[in-house]
């Protein structure tokens, strides 16, 4: 399985990698004891609310807010030019994105609302309930613009643009063309092409969005709690825009009740919070409430993409062609930027397979709708429906098993290190590996017997597969390239206290997947102490050591690769003080369950409480010239590759109602490859999770706009999330192939679910509906669309 | 500010009289007044589920109920029944099989549990899924819960797990 040395620290006695050890943080949260931030109440706290534009698109002149400024409990009524004065605008590019443009956008609209939602009056009050009343009593005088609704007629001469000093509606373009595509085509034995629509949606974390910012005027300094994913990159941003230095701004983030890729962006009303408490010298807190949520949280994946492929008579893939056109709202999201997801569908459309000829074109236009950007697996559901459908698509045209034509095409377990045609470096995966394992947990041959014998009584089963490759553990390619501030590296500190007990500062924040669990089980190990004489420290930027934060499947990879590093570190340091203290060879010691030992039989020498306690007390009893550092840091930034990729295969299991359209999810399977796998239990739950997102995506969620860009089913009555009980069991199996880059050897795994779900079911489905001649490209697939599909409806 | 009344009610245990809006819902009343902010607030109108709490006795949104409707009433919320050591078996389970991963669905979650495996330990999965269907778990994929309360439920009933 590895080929490291048995002397690594993962092979250390009493190690925790591998272990499925339950999260010690978890328990606050089972006795509702945890802290988000709508729990916290500061002294003289004060609470905004916003007057949202109810039109996509409208200019607004006079804004009468005496009636407003008159209720009970208010405090002040703002405008987006009052608020300009302590906060500039922001434009959401990043360099290595050439050509990629946007226009300034400001906390709270000046004169002008581009989608229905945007902010354009503030109300501040005592309580919420007294902002939210007046909010009602501002009178804005709005006139209506023409609205860019569909992104296919956007950039359309007859289409007004959204920001004129912009020129038109393109935010992004990006065209590859890679070996022979025309050639290809022409030579190519069967052609299957397809148009796959994928529903905008969003991420629906069950806490919304919050913030509390405290901004004390004596000392010019910011604290801000903030329920999200990279306190850091907001620090910055907090001080770039605010104008403050940014040494004196601190962001907190507690418990974070989802997130997703959600709370990792830059939003006007958050912006505009933190700007208020300086305005109003006091904490000020902002609450998004769950319409507000869905009207501007951000959506994603409302793209739509025409493919083709071309396939030899040995059913081997020759080319694909490709056009994929996204409409991202009416700014580019800041400071990710939203042309990431186009700029990953073109990137790993047929990432698995061994195809040379590759040609891609990718349009990012604006539209009056909310903001889209990066969503938990970023662009990796589409490009992988997108390769996956047309391989289906190509085995029912040629008559195929689909194993069998993937079998063909997956790139060879011993052809790595890979280059991809679009230029993707794959260090080692296995593809074949996982799909064999997957066969053999689902039965493949006897599912396949028991499609038929229902198929004979009416019962339309189907079987979907998808293979898969995933980004994680990005290296500063992704954005810090582009000029942003967005960390790739990450830091732990680790101090020993006289106890014996070690506390860990990590860079990587908890979003409820485990990553302090993870943290703790390397650092115990890389130590070699007990899991409960570990303390984890996340979140708290003027704690922490600088650090990305958790995105792109990153933490367990590149923070856990820093927090082994430095208890290796600091037990170097230990045993060199243990050696002088017991007059031993530090070679001939080492630590283990919280004691250093003789490293040859374990017989105990001393427990770490004592050496904390010569150390922290009697230091006068060291020799003169021996000082103890028993605190260090390490970090870590991937360097050998720009991601390291993992792969993986997803099956889905279903039973198509042909005359309802209902589609019932009998059961799923997983086999993923996401390197050294530190704990199971996590692992195997954030594939669940994903997955379970990536249904949600594939069956029943999409944001709804009408023409005119209203949003219609803004609530969560009407935006269909999975529920429990339409949910099937997901049964999860591992190959581990560690990357060579890191001495731990984790890859993340927090995307991979979601990446190949929609893709799997959409193939199972087609499978159950082949005997009809027909084929479903268009998600969600709801009953309507599937029923239209079979020409019931 | 509108009028108020004042509601006198007993929330885990200890007798509470405060003089509230009447508009005002009582998860808001518990978390706001009471400071009692293990109930969570995930939608305000009566889908998610985050708001489950207990009222004399039955599983009710805590947001679709106006305070003042608990005039009388007895009130138990995740941190009550924490305390009283209640539900300890159903949160050591949550915690070993990781049924929570953020834990904001996770207090309205475990009062759900408990309101089913007090009614019918031996609840099947299927029950299990029903019955928690309409509290919304965006992180775990659901699994892991039905996982926890039916192993909770085969030793409350005396099965072996
Ligand atoms: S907050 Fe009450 S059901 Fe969602
Ligand atoms: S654990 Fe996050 S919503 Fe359930």
């Amino acid at each position: 399985m590895t080929e490291k040395s048995p002397l690594t620290v993962l092979d250390r006695p009493n190690s925790f990698i591998g272990k499925s050890v339950s999260r010690a943080g978890a328990k606050r949260l089972l006795e509702g004891r945890g802290t988000f931030v709508d729990d916290m109440t500061l002294p003289r706290m004060v609470h905004v609310a916003f007057c949202r534009s109810p039109f996509a698109h409208a200019k607004f002149g006079a804004i009468n807010s005496e009636a407003a400024k008159a209720a009970s409990g208010i405090i002040s009524v703002v405008t987006g030019r009052e608020l300009a004065e302590y906060c500039t605008p922001w434009v959401g590019v990043l360099t290595h994105l050439q050509g990629l443009k946007s226009a300034p956008q400001h906390a709270i609209a000046l004169d002008k609302a581009c989608w229905q939602g945007e902010a354009v009056v503030a109300v501040i009050a005592e309580t919420r309930s007294q902002a939210e009343d007046a909010v009602e009593l501002v009178e804005i005088d709005y006139q209506e613009l023409p609205v860019v609704a569909d992104m296919e007629t956007a950039l359309d001469d007859a289409t007004p643009v959204i920001h004129s000093d912009l020129g038109d509606n393109l935010c992004f373009q990006r065209e590859v063309d890679i070996g022979e595509v025309d050639k290809a085509f022409a030579d190519a034995h069967c052609v299957v092409e397809e148009t796959f629509n994928f529903g905008r949606h969003t991420g629906v974390c069950l806490e919304t969005r919050a913030i509390i910012a405290d901004y004390n005027p004596s000392e010019e300094h910011l604290t801000v709690y903030l329920s999200a994913q990279a306190p850091h990159m907001m620090k910055n941003l907090y001080a770039k825009h605010f104008g403050l230095n940014e040494d004196k701004v601190r962001v907190v983030c507690k418990d974070v009740g989802g997130s997703f890729g959600i709370k990792v962006h830059t939003y006007p009303d958050e912006m505009a919070t933190g700007a208020l408490s300086i305005m109003l010298k006091r904490p000020v807190k902002f609450n998004a409430d769950r319409l507000e949520s869905f009207v501007t949280d951000i959506h994603a994946r409302d793209h739509r993409v025409k493919a083709r492929m071309a396939v030899s008579k040995e059913g081997k893939f020759l080319a694909i062609d490709m056009d994929d056109l996204t409409g991202i709202g009416p700014y580019s999201v800041y400071p990710r930027t939203s042309g990431i997801e186009a700029n990953q569908v073109i990137n790993l459309t047929g990432g698995p397979y061994t195809i040379e000829n590759y040609r891609a074109n990718a349009r990012v236009v604006f539209t009056n709708k909310n903001g889209m950007c990066q969503y938990r697996a970023v662009g990796h559901p589409i490009a992988c429906a997108v390769g996956e459908g047309l391989v289906d698509a190509a085995a029912r045209a040629m008559d195929m098993d689909p194993v069998e034509l993937r079998r063909r095409n997956l790139i060879p377990d011993d052809a790595y290190p890979y280059t991809y045609a679009t230029g993707l470096v794959y260090e080692q995966l296995s593809h074949h590996q996982c799909l064999d394992k997957l066969l053999e947990m689902m039965d493949y041959d006897g599912l396949r017997r028991e499609q038929a014998e229902y198929r004979d009584k009416g019962i339309h089963r189907g079987i979907g597969f998808a293979s898969m490759i995933e980004v994680t553990n990005p290296s500063p390619a992704f954005y810090g390239v582009g000029g942003a501030f967005i960390s790739s590296q990450e830091g732990c500190t680790m101090r020993l206290d006289h106890t014996g007990g070690i506390t860990c500062t990590v860079g990587v924040t908890e979003q409820g997947q485990g990553s302090d669990a993870v943290m703790a089980q390397v650092a115990a190990t890389a130590v070699g102490v007990p899991m409960e004489n570990i303390r984890i420290v996340s979140g708290d930027t003027d704690v922490v050591p600088y650090g990305g934060g958790t995105w792109a499947s990153r933490a367990a990879g590149i923070g856990g690769e820093a927090a082994l590093r430095a208890g290796k570190a600091l037990r170097e340091n230990l045993l060199e003080i243990a050696a002088i203290i017991l007059q031993a060879d530090a070679a001939a010691l080492d630590i283990q369950d919280g004691a250093v030992v003789d490293a040859d039989g374990g017989t105990e020498r001393m427990p770490l409480s004592e050496l904390g306690r010569i150390v922290y007390f009697r230091g006068d009893t060291l020799p003169k010239d021996v000082q103890p550092e028993l605190v260090v840091t390490r970090h870590y930034v991937p360097k050998a590759f720009p991601f390291a990729f993992t792969n993986g295969v997803e099956a889905f299991y279903v039973e198509v109602d042909v005359d309802t359209g209902f589609v019932k999810l009998l059961k799923c399977w997983v086999v993923d490859d996401c390197g050294t796998i530190i704990n199971p239990m996590l692992v195997d739950e954030q594939i669940r999770g994903g997955v379970v997102q990536g249904i949600g995506g594939a069956l029943y969620e999409e944001c709804l706009y009408d023409e005119r860009g209203q949003y219609l089913n803004a609530t969560m009555a009407d935006y269909l999330t999975p529920m429990a009980m339409e949910m099937p069991d997901i049964e999860v199996g591992h190959v581990e192939t560690p990357t060579k880059d890191s001495e731990l050897g984790a890859k993340g795994v927090g995307e991979a679910g979601t990446t190949g779900a929609p893709a799997a079911i959409m193939n199972a489905i087609n499978d159950a509906i082949q005997p009809f001649g027909k084929h479903v490209s268009d998600m969600p697939f709801t009953p309507e669309r599937i029923l239209k599909a079979l020409g019931k409806v | 500010m509108s009028d108020t009344l004042t509601v006198n009610l007993t929330v885990n245990g200890e007798k509470v009289s405060r003089a509230i809006e009447p508009r005002r819902n009582l998860v808001d009343f518990l978390r706001e007044d009471l400071q009692l902010t293990g109930s969570h607030v995930g939608c305000e109108h009566g889908v998610c589920g985050a708001c489950t709490l207990r009222v004399n006795g039955e599983i009710v949104r805590g947001c679709l109920m106006l305070a003042v409707q608990a005039e009388g009433a007895v009130v138990e919320t995740i941190e009550g029944v924490s305390d009283s050591g209640e539900i300890a078996d159903l949160q050591e389970a949550f915690h070993e099989r990781n049924a929570l991963q953020c834990g904001f669905c996770t207090p309205g979650m475990l009062l759900a549990a408990a309101d089913l495996l007090n009614a019918n330990p031996g609840a099947g999965r299927d029950q299990i899924r029903e019955h928690i269907s309409g509290n919304y778990c965006r992180c775990t994929g659901y699994q892991a819960i039905v996982d926890a309360i039916e192993a909770v439920g085969r030793k409350r009933s005396g099965q072996s797990s």
